[in-house]
């Protein structure tokens, strides 16, 4: 090392103490949480706060650490956050992310340290992929997209029979991992229909209108994606038109349907997608919950029933579209009956 | 700045009946204050190198066999001061003595690394007669802190596998002395690694806070109190 000379000290001594000093969002300040987590970098920024991969020094292991914002709005991120955690508590399953722990670092902020998940999102995960090819393998692309919705189709149920509405499906929202496994993040705004606290708290925003936002307000910040805060809550194009009106007691699976549909509709965005795909996106989108499946498995099982060359329930098939789907899932013994017969007829006119 | 971890204290340990106890508070005490004891040496009283390691290593040995730490009574000052005092006396006893043999010669009781030391001390401008020499001590004091902490700070970085995070500092933080010639910004540093410039600020940042945690952990070493290092860290970090 070079002398340390009395430059290097003042500059260090001069660092350490704008360190002691600076703003909490200027630098975050998790010199002595209460646990301790190391924090090693920072892996994701958005509204609600910043996520850190940080070391848990207790259990020796990385973990995503997901700190909420300071400023005005950061009590009620803390609150959302909490929310997000006691309900991911709930939900054990493959396709979401457990969370570990939930407290408050020595300099207030509230914390939730979830598991440190590796892959990119579905939107870049689309993006890398390109648009769809045309002939058989296009049909391969489509199929292994729609098999990775089936996964998320999957999750999502698990969580609404356990009477958990995500209210926040879209693609940056999902997670797709190298081995192809899927994982549903960002439980923030998820609503535990059917709970009694959760009705006392929707029944009183409906009752009082005129604190809600205009349902207007929720298209500023479409073309990014991004979730947007205030009254209504979740991300235009993804949002299903009761969640957009703040109709927070007509909540339901259905909601997360909607999103569902809108991930659909980006799965197979710039292709020609089949018919039935699109009869699919159609019914899941409808405007009136009513018309949309009833639950997420319905959906599901129209999904699978397409990757299995079967007649889906959102479309009715013209007879063309029928010997096309029986000959796209009978082609193989279609195509050696075919060669027998072509087989017999050459016999039978070759002259002996 | 808060202080979370509330050590057992060092002058109670120096004043141990377990003599296991004390040696390991001594020891301690020596981490922290044994490069600015040798630098004082060299520096006030102008002793050669050879000279200065041998009463470095024995000031800490008698310190241990006479007990003198543990007569410090802190409502007298900082312990840091009184360290400090018992050196200029043992100095100048020292100073009229004649030889190493006459001092018990090659006894050896700490694993110092004084010729990395010694290469600091030939860099640094020797002190005018009249200076303040508790100002001299405590500059060196604060240097041996900086040193021990960036020094762990290497071996943290390297047993967390984030090397970039110590290269960071290293190539930025490292290089803003007189010597260093041209001071580095984000963006030389960033392009140096191949990195963007915000990866290298969170390294920095990453880093800069280990490191005051490191400083403070070398500090509470040196300390006879929890105030007293509250005390300390206010002046160092303001």
């Amino acid at each position: 090392m070079s002398p340390f000379d009395d430059a290097t000290l003042d500059h260090l001594r001069g660092v350490l103490r704008e360190l002691s000093t600076a703003e909490p969002s200027a630098a975050p300040s998790l010199a002595f949480p209460l646990r301790p987590y190391e924090l090693l970098e920072e892996i994701g920024r958005g509204g609600m706060g910043v996520v850190y991969r940080a070391r848990d020094r207790v259990l020796e292991r990385d973990v995503a650490l997901k700190v909420i914002a300071p400023g005005g709005a950061s009590a009620d991120l803390a609150a959302r956050l909490g929310r997000e955690a006691r309900i991911l508590a709930q939900l054990e399953h493959p396709g979401i992310v457990p969370v570990h722990d939930v407290g408050v670092l020595a300099d207030g902020r509230a914390y939730a340290a979830m598991k440190l998940v590796r892959g990119e999102p579905l939107s870049s995960w689309l993006a890398a992929r390109g648009a769809e090819r045309p002939g058989r393998a296009g049909e391969r692309e489509l199929a292994e997209r729609l098999r990775l919705l089936l996964k998320v189709l999957e999750t999502v149920a698990f969580a609404h029979a356990r009477g958990v509405v995500h209210c926040d499906l879209k693609p940056g929202n999902i997670m797709v991992g190298s081995f192809g496994e899927v994982l549903v993040l960002d439980w923030g705004l998820a609503r535990h229909h059917g709970s009694p606290a959760e009705a006392a708290e929707a029944a009183a925003e409906s009752t009082a209108p005129a604190e809600r936002a205009p349902a207007g307000a929720a298209g500023v910040r479409h073309a990014t994606g991004a979730t947007v805060s205030g009254a209504v809550l979740g991300t235009p194009g993804y949002m299903a038109p009761e969640q957009e009106r703040g109709e927070r007691t007509a909540l339901d699976g259905r909601t997360d349907v909607f999103a569902l549909g809108a991930i659909l509709g980006e799965l197979t965005a710039g292709a020609a997608p089949p018919a039935a795909v699109l009869s699919i996106a159609r019914r899941a989108q409808a405007l009136l919950p009513a018309e949309r499946y009833p639950n997420v498995e319905a959906m599901a099982a129209d999904v699978a029933r397409f990757l299995a060359r079967q007649p889906v329930s959102a479309h009715r098939e013209r007879p063309g579209e029928v010997l096309r789907r029986w000959y796209a899932r009978y082609e193989a013994p279609i195509l050696l009956v075919v060669a027998y017969l072509l087989l017999r007829i050459l016999f039978w006119v070759w002259p002996r | 700045m808060t202080f979370p971890e509330t050590r057992h204290s060092v002058l109670a340990a120096v004043r141990s009946e377990d003599p296991r106890e004390r040696a390991s508070a001594l020891e301690g005490v020596a981490g922290a204050y044994w490069r600015a004891v040798y630098t004082y040496l060299r520096l006030r009283f102008r002793h050669s190198p050879e000279d200065a390691e041998d009463l470095t290593q024995e000031f800490f040995a008698r310190a241990l066999d006479k007990g003198w730490f543990a007569a410090y009574d802190d409502s007298r000052g900082r312990f840091r001061t009184y360290l400090r005092t018992c050196l200029d006396a043992f100095a100048a006893n020292k100073h009229r003595a004649e030889s190493r043999l006459k001092r018990g010669g090659d006894a050896t009781f700490l694993a110092l690394d004084f010729a990395t030391v010694e290469g600091d001390v030939r860099a640094l401008e020797l002190p005018a007669p009249d200076a303040d020499v508790e100002e001299l001590f405590r500059r060196e004091w604060v240097r041996g802190l900086f040193a021990r902490a960036t020094r762990e700070l290497e071996r943290w970085a390297i047993e967390r596998e984030t090397p970039a995070v110590w290269e960071a500092f290293r190539r930025y933080d490292l290089a803003q002395g007189g010597s260093a010639g041209r001071r580095l910004s984000y963006a030389d540093v960033a392009r140096e690694m191949g990195l963007p410039v915000t990866q290298v600020t969170n390294h920095l940042f990453v880093a800069r806070r280990e490191l005051r945690r490191l400083v403070v952990d070398a500090l509470r070493a040196g300390c006879a109190s929890e105030a007293e290092v509250a005390a300390e860290c206010r002046e160092l970090f303001g």
